[in-house]
């Protein structure tokens, strides 16, 4: 356990471990306003392209050297997250009027409607009695004068990080009325060497890239990594001993685990929404059928038993349906059945010679995104279409595009996009709107990406 | 719980052993009886008839698709009787088949049709009479192309079914 800790670096805490003392009415006395909501301090996400709001976002004070500098990271991090969502733009600090020494400050709001700033985050940033810091912000609505929202975190110090996404998820759901998506984590795999003889490893990493580590080793080739809804826990299909089966990793202890028995291959592994099964297709002479098994029990039930290519598996938010790709048509297209297998109606049909797979429910039960292939013009793209197949919208485009996977609020798509000739994969994100398109760096080339549900 | 498993029937295709099996002698006799051009010749030379080197380069490990396909041409069925025969003669190799894919596909969707490619290779050789338990297959989808040039020719390459004998 020791040795898994120090490989693994941190175990990720519950919040519920991390965040010692909350109520932040007793330690703020200045905060007498009820949170109250103006027109001019919200963003209505729906709308589909959105001036980004400016927001202020002065650093947090401390009152030590080591406190100001996490005071600095911490606004940085806010900042980053906020811009990064498209909907924010965050001001350049160094034309701020007005230094809020403390939380307790009253914002001189005038100075801050100067610099047309719509909302403003005021913080702080404290060494307690227990050793434990704590980090304390007020979200204020500048035109209004109001403060929208406040809170206190007490923890360690090397918890700052995510304190950080907490607040930006907080000032993003108060703004937006969506919840946020800041405190996840995206599982990926990394790519290097030639594609003839690419290596792939697991690899894990912040939503925003920080604290990017390696999971395997590459010794065996893994493919589609999926995070479980409910658990420190991945799906993935792994080439372990040259023998492709789905696995199980758990991320706090590195253990890894082949999920089942089977004669043949088995792939494409998706977890059920409450976390306690996997569905994922098996391959038998040469026919792939999609089954789902039960993760206590290890009892398995087959769910489609057809000549056809059935596979890409993923079960809606509510785990009544599941939806599909299957070439049992003709070519490959999107299929929703029953969660016990019946029922199963196409839903993609699209104009021209569309190929669509990889199909993945919206954690709001509202759309499926795919991968289209367009034989008609040779190009990739990645869409969304409402579950019964209707109002189909294409987001990105490229000569590959692949696999999307949703952010846990459902309003932003993670791909990856393959250049030509073997060149270079790599990780990009786009709203719902088809807007701010952004790249997400990662240290090598990177595939499959899944984005993890808000932390616990 | 087990998977139902969809028997596979080996067919014994006995007649057709005698005939194969002479191939390989015809060679060796005719190469015994050329008489040496000039003085000069170099030794018979090549990779050793039961060598995994004449396999791939003489017999042809490697069968080829169409788009989105898996049924054997007659190019690839008259490629895989070879395999067939040289197999039946040299009873001691085993066959891993991997099925591949270029990389107009989903990751998923090409891992089941790199597993339909190597089965129709699996089931013709046993249709030929190979044991069955001398096969393997395996899937790789797109992920170990033969060749990277994203055009027409290299993908024709690497939608393919290679024999790997051991």
């Amino acid at each position: 356990m020791k040795k898994n800790e120090m490989q693994l670096g941190a175990i990720r805490l519950a919040r519920r471990q991390l965040l010692k003392s909350l109520p932040l009415a007793a330690a703020l006395p200045a905060m007498m306003y009820a949170p109250q909501v103006l027109a001019q301090a919200k963003i209505d996400i729906t709308r589909g392209r959105v001036e980004p709001m400016p927001i202020a976002i002065p650093v947090f004070p401390g009152n030590t050297d080591e406190l100001k500098q996490m005071g600095k990271d911490v606004s940085e991090v806010i900042a980053k997250d906020l811009e990064r969502s498209g909907l924010f733009r965050p001001l350049d600090q160094k034309a701020f009027l007005q230094e809020l020494s403390s939380l307790d400050v009253q914002p001189r709001f005038a100075d801050w409607r100067t610099l047309a700033a719509q909302a403003l985050v005021q913080g702080s940033v404290d060494m307690q009695p227990s050793g434990q810091i704590r980090i304390a912000f007020r979200l204020w609505d500048v035109f209004g004068g109001q403060q929208m929202e406040g809170k206190g975190y007490g923890t360690d110090a090397a918890n700052w990080r995510r304190v950080a996404h907490m607040i930006a998820d907080l000032i993003y759901s108060t703004i937006t009325g969506e919840s946020g998506y800041f405190d996840t984590r995206i599982v990926y795999i990394a790519e290097s060497g030639p594609a003839i003889n690419r290596v792939k490893r697991l690899a894990i990493m912040d939503q925003d890239g920080a604290n990017h580590r390696y999971l395997t080793d590459g010794s065996a080739l893994v493919l589609t990594p999926r995070f479980s809804p409910t658990g420190p826990e991945i799906t993935y299909l792994s080439y372990f001993r040259n023998v492709p089966r789905v696995y199980m990793f758990n991320i706090d202890t590195g253990r890894q685990e082949v999920l089942g028995d089977f004669p043949g291959m088995t792939y494409a592994p998706r977890f059920s929404p409450d976390g306690n099964g996997v569905t994922f297709s098996a391959a038998l002479n040469g026919n792939s059928d999609i089954y789902t098994m039960d993760l206590r029990s290890r009892k398995m039930v087959r769910l489609t038993d057809n000549p056809a290519i059935d596979t890409s598996p993923c079960y809606s938010p509510k785990g009544d349906q599941l939806t599909f790709a299957s070439d049992r048509g003709g070519s490959q297209q999107i299929y929703v059945m029953n969660a016990d297998g019946s029922n199963p109606q196409r839903i993609s049909f699209g104009t021209g010679k569309g190929r669509y797979g990889t199909p993945v429910w919206s954690p709001r039960g509202d759309l499926i995104a795919f991968t289209r292939y367009a034989t008609s013009d040779g190009n990739f793209y990645i869409g969304v279409m409402k579950p019964d197949g209707s109002g189909e919208r294409l987001l990105a485009q490229g000569f590959l595009v692949e696999a999307p996977t949703w952010s846990p609020n459902g309003r932003v798509l993670m791909y990856f996009a393959q250049s030509p000739n073997g060149g270079r994969t790599r990780l990009f994100s786009i709203d719902l709107s088809g807007y701010n398109q952004r790249e997400m760096v990662t240290p090598q080339d990177a595939s499959d990406p899944a984005w993890s549900p808000l932390s616990p | 719980m087990k998977l139902g498993f969809v028997g596979v029937v080996a067919i014994s295709v006995a007649i057709m052993l005698s005939g194969c099996a002479k191939k390989p002698v015809q060679t060796q006799q005719a190469t015994a009886a050329a008489p040496a051009p000039t003085p000069s010749a170099p030794p018979p030379s090549g990779p050793a008839p039961d060598s995994i080197e004449y396999f791939n380069t003489v017999v042809g490990n490697v069968v080829n698709f169409a788009y989105d396909k898996y049924d054997l041409d007659a190019a690839a069925q008259s490629k895989l009787k070879g395999q067939a025969t040289w197999l039946k003669q040299y009873a001691a190799r085993t066959l891993t088949v991997e099925g591949h894919c270029d990389e107009r596909g989903t990751r998923e969707y090409n891992l089941g049709l790199g597993d339909r490619r190597a089965n129709s290779v699996r089931q013709f050789l046993i249709a030929e009479g190979v044991a069955a338990n001398r096969i393997k297959t395996i899937s790789y989808g797109k992920e170990r192309p033969a060749c990277v040039s994203s055009d027409e020719a290299c993908y024709a390459r690497n939608r393919r079914g290679a024999s790997v004998a051991q």
